[in-house]
């Protein structure tokens, strides 16, 4: 079975930048005549995962598979790692600092909202080592 | 062949240079330059008429009526556009316009601005009954109708699904006219007095009902001159026609609309690449809790269409000054009888934009167009006819353009095959 493969380097250093990897996934799986709520689902998990990215673990890459049976956003950074991954599932909880908070992020749903909008999610972390969150969204072919 | 795909955008070959400003400033990449003259893609053009305001050679021109049409009807009724006040110096009493239009050889005058306010009533009822569809989205600039049914699919349900105030009042305006007249409907004639040639398309080919009421749309940029001599006239008379107030004539501008809604959580953009900005955000919802979003492809709003004579900024201000001391609203749903105010059909997503016809054949083209992306310049240069190296990448795969078309690649290909000679 076919697939295409986008690899993304998410880096830290403009915070403007932030959104611009699912913003082309978009782009590109709009292209390919992939549902609109397919479409949604992989823009919006993919965006919050991006600035979770850039928030909280100094960038990392996105490495996204497109096949007709799903569609797969592996999200890897090599920051300080999750403490308690059930307490940052939870809505509402957020360990950002008022600076990111004052830009309208920091409201606790960047995992939440991941979780709602992918059909799977693996979430992975060691402290001091890294996060790897795999998001698995089901492709409808119509 | 689907006849929605029709536009107002027309292009005189004999001026075109095909030079790259267009393809270059098109939001939604619809024209290619091939054999040295423009081309729209009628399929991806939304008419918003940026390439009008941009060719410098003056070669893209908007299809409107003449205003000759009035002969053909036994009985007109002139439309104006709330924007087109905004066009005149010192203007204090819209009735001075509407007058005037009457002498220019309408029969009778019915303002747009006079159904906004009722679709500006019928606007705050229906929001506040479904306020488990917000936020949405205005519907009164046929652009961004045209633009969400092309790209943005997940937005369609949150488009407010009222007419705009041309339709209403054309209706308004037939239904008055027939029943002073004793006339036949195919006697009247209703004549929209137009900011833009979006509003041509959406009288010939209308997305949301089944006909427009409306019977010919003309320029504002044409009526002007005509209008300024009669208006002397009626300075001094006395009729009094208007039946809009500040509600109904700030719908010519940006905010005008969500003004009209009497609601703090709005936002009101404007300008087609703005336009586009919000509606990203709003398919990821970055944009929350907002009650109603109100888009103007033109900057500064319908005072900004390609049909204006006077610079948008200043119409504003001018209809600012004029409002300042009328009611808040003349025209309630109280005193009138409205009709058929919704939309008869919804909004179909039309994926235009797809690589293949269906997705494994679009998978494999996007992996090819990835390909060749790379093997381009990356100068978007636009002398390949295509805006830019990724749009040309695409054309390639959907076969309506060859890799030697970049004029780089090409070079690159004429010095291998000179150094190959000379090595013989």
């Amino acid at each position: 079975m076919s697939s295409m493969k986008l690899h993304y380097d998410v880096d830290n250093t403009d915070f403007t930048r932030a959104g611009e990897a699912s913003s082309d996934t978009k782009k590109k799986l709009k292209l390919m005549g992939v549902s609109p709520e397919v479409v949604r689902k992989v823009a919006i998990s993919m965006y919050e995962g991006e600035i979770n990215m850039v928030i909280h673990a100094n960038g990392g890459t996105i490495d996204v598979t497109i096949s007709s049976d799903n569609i797969v956003l592996v999200l890897k950074d090599e920051g300080p790692g999750i403490a308690n991954i059930d307490k940052a599932m939870e809505a509402g909880y957020s360990t950002a600092n008022e600076n990111i908070r004052s830009l309208g992020f920091g409201a606790g749903m960047g995992l939440p909202n991941m979780k709602k909008y992918s059909d799977e999610m693996n979430v992975k972390s060691e402290i001091g080592v890294g996060t790897t969150v795999t998001i698995t969204i089901y492709n409808e072919l119509t | 062949m689907d006849n929605t795909f029709i536009n107002s955008v027309r292009l005189d070959s004999a001026l075109c240079k095909g030079c790259i400003n267009c393809i270059k400033r098109c939001p939604t990449q619809a024209i290619r330059v091939r054999n040295g003259k423009a081309h729209i893609v009628k399929r991806f053009c939304i008419d918003c008429g940026e390439c009008i305001r941009v060719c410098p050679h003056h070669a893209k021109k908007a299809d409107y009526d003449s205003i000759d049409v009035i002969e053909k009807f036994k009985y007109t009724v002139a439309l104006p556009a709330p924007s087109f006040y905004g066009q005149f110096n010192n203007l204090d009493d819209v009735n001075i316009i509407l007058r005037a239009l009457k002498l220019m050889g309408f029969d009778d005058v019915y303002e747009v601005s006079a159904a906004a306010e009722l679709v500006s009533e019928l606007s705050r009822q229906y929001v506040a009954e479904h306020q488990d569809k917000k936020p949405f989205i205005s519907t009164a600039c046929p652009s961004v109708i045209k633009l969400i049914r092309v790209r943005f699919p997940n937005l369609i349900d949150h488009l407010l699904p009222i007419n705009a105030p041309i339709d209403v009042a054309a209706l308004q305006a037939r239904e008055k006219a027939m029943k002073e007249t004793g006339l036949p409907s195919e006697d009247i004639g209703i004549v929209f007095i137009s900011p833009c040639p979006a509003k041509v398309t959406a009288v010939r080919s209308p997305l949301t009902n089944e006909k427009s009421e409306v019977d010919a749309v003309i320029a504002i940029k044409e009526v002007y001159p005509k209008i300024l001599p009669f208006m002397k006239e009626t300075q001094n008379q006395t009729e009094e026609i208007s039946h809009s107030g500040k509600i109904g004539i700030s719908w010519g501008a940006s905010g005008g609309e969500a003004g009209g809604l009497l609601i703090d959580d709005f936002l009101a953009a404007d300008g087609i690449e703005n336009v586009i900005k919000v509606l990203e955000d709003l398919e990821d919802q970055k944009i929350n809790q907002l009650e109603f979003i109100e888009l103007n492809a033109c900057s500064g709003g319908c005072v900004g269409g390609v049909l204006q004579v006077e610079n948008p900024y200043v119409a504003k201000s001018k209809m600012k000054a004029l409002r300042k001391y009328m009611p808040v609203a003349i025209s309630h749903l109280s005193d009138t009888t409205v009709n058929n105010v919704f939309w008869e059909k919804k909004i179909e997503y039309k994926p235009v934009f797809n690589l293949g016809y269906d997705f494994m054949d679009s998978l494999e083209k996007m992996e090819r167009a990835t390909e060749i992306v790379q093997r381009l310049p990356g100068l978007d240069c636009g002398s390949c006819g295509a805006p830019s190296c990724k749009a040309l990448a695409e054309d390639i795969v959907r076969g309506e353009a060859r890799e030697k078309d970049c004029i780089h690649l090409l070079r690159d290909y004429i010095h291998r095959m000179t150094d190959d000679l000379k090595g013989l």
